[in-house]
């Protein structure tokens, strides 16, 4: 027991574990029927799950998979990249733009989600070479896309907000026929697989923990922080591109202002709330997939209490605030001083009863 | 091969954006009779509206129709401002303008005065003395929103429960669009099941109706202050099985006139849209004309005309007529 | 009595979790002493002084401190507090905020928190560096400092605070001799006005210059007080290690491999130079030879042998390895040719200190073996706990991250970590700097065991002795340049500081 409390709370998953457990308890308390999960037949005639569990997972896929190469950049640059919304932007625009001039097939749809890939890449890698190259802070180098990543969308689309509509879209933004999990969902967990395959594969795990904690001891290892920090943004390249496709999926549109807006606040705090710093160094990628559903749960939470619309972002931040400070280091230490002196006389006696 | 087509797009398009950024607010002296026109206007990629607005002044003033039109584009009201001096230094005949902001504009427009120069404003009102400009001609939000709910009452439904997904606060079309049906849900006459801010995120609206659906509340009106939102509202009804527009149990409303949404309406997937029209050129055209012609205007204030289309109405003409963007 | 006792600690106890770390600790200073704590890596002394100094708070025991003549006792919560009192501390590694100037460094956060008379600071800043013969600039960044003299200007902050009790945690491991003499005047001054000064070495040398009264420590515990004459040097460090000591004066000399063999040197560079290297330099090094750079402190000798594994960008020169031409550019080029490098500033270029002993032990290894080939769990496992216990590296567990383990046992992982490659050629910068007598040894030791294996090694280190009982050949380097080459009866004391003088 003590040592199982010992563990959890030296694991960096603790606090978003936790924070995410209140949450749940809070909704249960509120309304046991909360996390009821239905089946309905939606009106393209597939039977699906719905449910405010199945809306929180779902609502918060885009999210989590851009904390993915958020957590990355994060962890190796020391800062973070506020342009991914706006990349976003630009990689939904350009794969709508690549499906309206065509027929929409599989392999359409494919090529599309490739270039829209390619073109994030090469903006992430915009940025990359502004921070691991040029050594400018990831902030203030990720601000030029924050500031011109939607104007340069609005040139894709030509001004307008561009429809596509199709049953395949449909599927990857909705319901895949006889399967009755959202898609997004299953994206985000193949996602989640693959990332986790590419950090068992390689050593990007270790090499950009390295790199974020001591540059110097990574170049006398052999190891290129330039490099590894390319990788980091290439990664959320590909992150920032799967995310614009499924949000333009979801409505079947690419409106440029408003697609993810403001989620790279949130993709910031997901990794934030997972326990990482925010100044590098050691990761745990969970962790940020667990803030973005920590986010998500709160937003479904406080929509399901109708709190008002003006008053939605207040409430969010307090939540926020509060998860932040918990997870600092004064905080958790405390705890686990309290937990030390209220459980001593206890561990005394047990070594007392063994002795005898 | 596309790869290469659409990169070639982007690097155009920064290379483009660079330029803009940089535009200049040049005036020809004319000498061959034509009317000098400054244009003040936001820049296209603002929104969907803006690049109609932009593209119907860019159709209506031209050669042709006697002008020669310097134009000028930025959000900044700092920058519109220092471009409209410019214009009147540059000795335009009118000054159509779309403010940024509404406040700082009292000076500029003296000057443009003294300067015998007349101002037209289009699309925003700003705080100024009347006796500044010639007209405005504006939209009128409040006037959309009455419309719709009229509309709705038009219906007659034995009940009204409204899920009402609204703009970013603070804006002028989500204030307008939603005091008239704040005072029906006051009034009794219609119920508020929820209203939320989706700050026109199609993907917000989306889970905000998700989030009712959940709640297993029931409601029969869905009144979504744009079309993004009205999109994201259906495609959340989509999947949980629910029917809507003309013959489904839950109305869709949405605003704007964008083309797609009005193809939705006529298809009658959604009930009802109403324009925000972005056509003030044509309006304010007239009124030049008639000034050239030693004429007098007879408001100062004119709002534009707005309509709606309702699934039992609309034909594809209305489409290929009202309907912006493509 | 009682009041020539300026400090006064019974009984101190202290645990971390899973480690105790002191127990039933008693410590007296007198005041106008100087007073020498010692004992080997993880006795406690750092422990102790954090205890006092309000790093960590203690479990259990009495800390007395004498306010106006009369022992009372205290309670230090914080460094802060403890400074107010009268207790400075400079420590091992330079606590100071390298991107302030100098005089900022010396007198921001002390006293009040009310306006800072910025002209009245640089004044004061700068006749404390003149009376201290300190080269620098009230006014220069601090980064732009030497480590020596970034030192000297922490001990410049502790000692213009007027304190009754100097804690020096290993001051001098970065000072060069002439610097170390300043120090001790400047304590023997402190001293003689009634300061008590708590000096943490290594440098059995320095405590038998300086120090009258000696406490070892061992393993968190007591051993003695002593007054220094009445403890020989070889008593002291069979105290400190709990053994008598033989092993240190059984430390055979390094024979030297023989000049003339067919087989071509294992490492040869002519004409090599680099970005902070600029003065080109031709070097080699046969199989199992142990040679040494040795020279001042900012002599070069770290820059040339970062050349020789390309850490700094490379601007010219051959090399050649096993007698075939290599080009090396990179870190990554030299350890594929089975070189070694263990940096001189442990803390910024060998540990990765968030990370765990384990990860750091693999992690040379790891990169040689390639990005795409990650050793699995069992395997790191396996390396870590095989060159824990050869290097008997004090660790709670393989997942322990590096930065908890004392400055010794880091450097024997990073030693691991080198180890762990099998290399050929084997660079050590300073390998001995700042740990514990009885690691100091082992590394000889284990200098001279590799050596016989067939490694060819560079030692670099500040205390000559070391290198005369390592090193079979000497490169002395000054002002950046190789100023002479000392083979095997060559190679003494005084040879050496006239080869650096440049009187040979």
């Amino acid at each position: 027991m003590g040592s199982l409390f010992k563990k959890l709370t030296r694991s960096q998953l603790a606090i978003p574990l936790f924070a995410l457990f209140l949450i749940v308890i809070f909704n249960l308390i509120r309304d046991p029927e909360f996390f009821s999960i239905a089946i309905a037949t939606n009106n393209d005639g597939n039977t699906v799950l719905t449910g405010n569990l199945i809306s929180i997972f779902n609502g918060a896929s885009a999210v989590a998979i851009l904390s993915i190469g958020m957590t990355l950049i994060t962890s190796s640059c020391k800062g973070q990249d506020i342009s991914v919304a706006a990349m976003a932007a630009i990689a939904g625009s350009v794969f709508v733009s690549v499906l309206r001039s065509n027929e929409i097939t599989i392999p359409v749809i494919l090529l599309a989600f490739f270039l829209s890939c390619v073109v994030a890449a090469l903006f992430s890698l915009f940025n990359g070479v502004l921070v691991a190259v040029f050594k400018i802070q990831p902030m203030i180098a990720t601000l030029i896309l924050f500031s011109a990543g939607r104007s340069i969308a609005y040139w894709i689309n030509g001004g307008a907000t561009p429809t596509v509509s199709s049953p395949l879209l449909t599927s990857i933004g909705g319901f895949i026929p006889g399967i009755p999990i959202p898609t997004p969902i299953i994206i985000m967990v193949v996602f989640l697989i693959l990332i986790t395959i590419v950090l068992r594969l390689t050593n990007l795990g270790l090499y950009t923990q390295v790199v974020g904690i001591s540059e110097r001891t990574a170049h006398m290892n052999g190891i290129s922080p330039v490099r590894i920090k390319l990788i980091a943004f290439i990664i959320s390249g590909v992150c920032v591109a799967t995310a614009g496709c499924i949000t333009v999926c979801r409505i079947g549109l690419i409106n440029h202002e408003t697609l993810l807006l403001d989620a790279e606040m949130d993709v910031i705090l997901s990794v934030a709330i997972g326990g990482n710093a925010l100044s590098g160094g050691k990761f745990n990628i969970y962790g940020s997939v667990i803030g973005a559903y920590i986010i998500q749960a709160l937003t479904v939470t406080l929509y399901a209490m109708k709190v008002p619309s003006a008053a939605v972002k207040a409430y969010k931040a307090i939540v926020i605030i509060v998860i932040v400070v918990f997870s600092s280091p004064v905080v958790k230490d405390f705890v686990f001083r309290t937990y030390k002196k209220l459980f001593k006389k206890q561990a005394e006696k047990e070594v007392q009863a063994k002795a005898a | 091969m596309r790869a290469k087509r659409i990169l070639a797009l982007i690097l155009a398009a920064v290379l483009a954006l660079g330029l803009a950024a940089c535009g200049s607010a040049q005036a020809n002296k004319d000498k061959d009779g034509l009317i000098k026109v400054g244009i003040v206007n936001n820049p296209p990629s603002e929104s969907g509206y803006r690049a109609a607005n932009v593209a119907d002044f860019e159709n209506v003033f031209i050669e042709a129709n006697g002008y020669k039109v310097s134009t000028f584009y930025s959000l900044k009201n700092d920058e519109q401002l220092n471009a409209a001096q410019q214009f009147i230094t540059d000795g335009v005949d009118y000054l159509l303008i779309s403010a940024a902001a509404t406040d700082g504009w009292t000076n500029v427009l003296e000057s443009a005065k003294k300067a015998g120069i007349k101002v037209f404003l289009f699309d925003r009102m700003m705080n100024v003395d009347e006796g500044l400009f010639e007209a405005a001609v504006i939209s009128n939000m409040e006037a959309q929103g009455k419309m719709a709910v009229q509309w709705l009452l038009d219906q007659k439904l034995p009940e009204y429960n409204v899920v009402h997904i609204q703009g970013a606060m603070g804006s002028d079309a989500q204030i307008g669009r939603t005091k008239p049906l704040d005072e029906q849900f006051s009034n009794g006459t219609m119920k508020c099941v929820v209203q939320q801010t989706a700050t026109w995120d199609e993907a917000t609206a989306k889970q905000i109706v998700e989030s009712v659906i959940n709640s297993g509340e029931k409601f029969n009106v869905v009144y979504a202050e744009n079309d993004g939102m009205a999109k994201g509202a259906v495609a959340a009804l989509d999947e949980a099985g629910i029917t809507h527009g003309a013959n489904g149990d839950v109305i869709v409303i949405g605003f704007d006139f964008n083309k797609w949404a009005l193809r939705e309406v006529l298809a009658g997937n959604w009930n009802l849209d109403v324009q925000c029209s972005p056509f003030q050129a044509q309006k304010i055209h007239e009124m030049i004309q008639s000034l050239e012609s030693g004429g007098k205007l007879s408001d100062k204030i004119v709002i534009n005309e707005e309509k709606y289309l309702d699934a039992a109405t609309i034909k594809q003409e209305d489409i290929d007529k009202y309907g912006i963007g493509d | 009595m009682q009041n020539h006792i300026v400090l006064s600690m019974k009984n101190i106890s202290k645990s971390f979790p899973g480690v105790r770390a002191l127990k039933d600790v008693d410590f007296t200073l007198r005041k106008g002493e100087i007073h020498a704590l010692m004992g080997e890596n993880g006795a406690g002394k750092s422990t102790l002084i954090k205890v006092l100094t309000g790093v960590y708070p203690k479990d259990l025991g009495q800390v007395f401190l004498n306010i106006d003549n009369c022992l009372r006792e205290i309670n230090v919560k914080s460094p802060y507090e403890a400074q107010n009192l009268g207790i400075s501390t400079v420590y091992q590694e330079i606590t100071l905020c390298p991107n302030l100037t100098v005089a900022e460094n010396m007198f921001i956060g002390r006293g009040s928190y009310q306006t800072v008379n910025w002209h009245t600071m640089k004044k004061r800043a700068a006749e404390i560096l003149e009376k201290l013969n300190i080269p620098a600039r009230a006014t220069q960044q601090l980064d732009t400092c030497s480590i020596a003299v970034q030192q000297m200007v922490a001990i410049a902050r502790a000692v213009d605070m007027d304190c009754k009790v100097l804690i020096l945690d290993e001051p001098t491991s970065s000072l060069d001799e002439q610097e170390v003499e300043k120090l001790f005047s400047l304590m023997r001054d402190l001293k003689s006005r009634g300061v008590g000064i708590i000096f943490i070495t290594h440098f059995l040398e320095q405590v038998y210059e300086i120090c009258d009264r000696i406490t070892v420590l061992r393993n968190g515990e007591l051993v003695g007080e002593y007054e220094i004459k009445d403890l020989p040097r070889v008593q002291l460090i069979s105290k400190m290690m709990g053994k008598d000591l033989e092993d240190v004066s059984a430390l055979q000399k390094h024979k030297p491999v023989a000049e003339e063999t067919d087989e071509p040197p294992v490492y040869e560079a002519a004409g090599l130079s680099s970005i902070e290297c600029s003065n080109a330099f031709d070097f080699k090094i046969r199989k199992g030879e142990v040679n040494g750079f040795t020279g001042l402190l900012g002599s070069g000798r770290s820059e040339s042998v970062r050349a020789i594994f390309a850490a700094d960008r490379i601007t010219g020169g051959k090399i050649r390895v096993n007698g075939k031409d290599i080009k090396i550019r990179k870190p990554k080029d030299a350890m594929m040719q089975g070189i070694g490098y263990l940096p001189e500033d442990r803390k910024r270029d060998g540990i990765v200190e968030d990370l765990s002993v384990r990860e750091n032990i693999i992690l040379a290894l790891q990169v040689m073996k390639g990005f795409f080939k990650p050793f699995s769990r069992a395997e790191a496992e396996a390396f870590a706990d095989e060159y824990i216990k050869l290097l008997g590296i004090k660790t709670p567990s393989t997942d322990t991250p590096i930065k908890s383990l004392s400055g010794g046992n880091q450097q024997k992982a990073i030693l691991a970590r080198w180890l762990l490659t099998n290399p050929q050629y084997l660079i050590l910068d300073e390998p001995t700097r700042g740990i514990d007598v009885g690691t100091k040894v082992e590394i000889q030791k284990l200098v001279l065991k590799l050596a016989e294996e067939g490694v060819s090694i560079t030692f670099i280190s500040s205390e000559i002795e070391e290198m005369l009982r390592t090193c079979s050949r000497l490169i002395v380097m000054r002002d950046r340049k190789i100023v002479g080459e000392l083979n095997g009866e060559e190679m003494t004391q005084d040879n050496i500081m006239h080869t650096i003088a440049g009187e040979a």
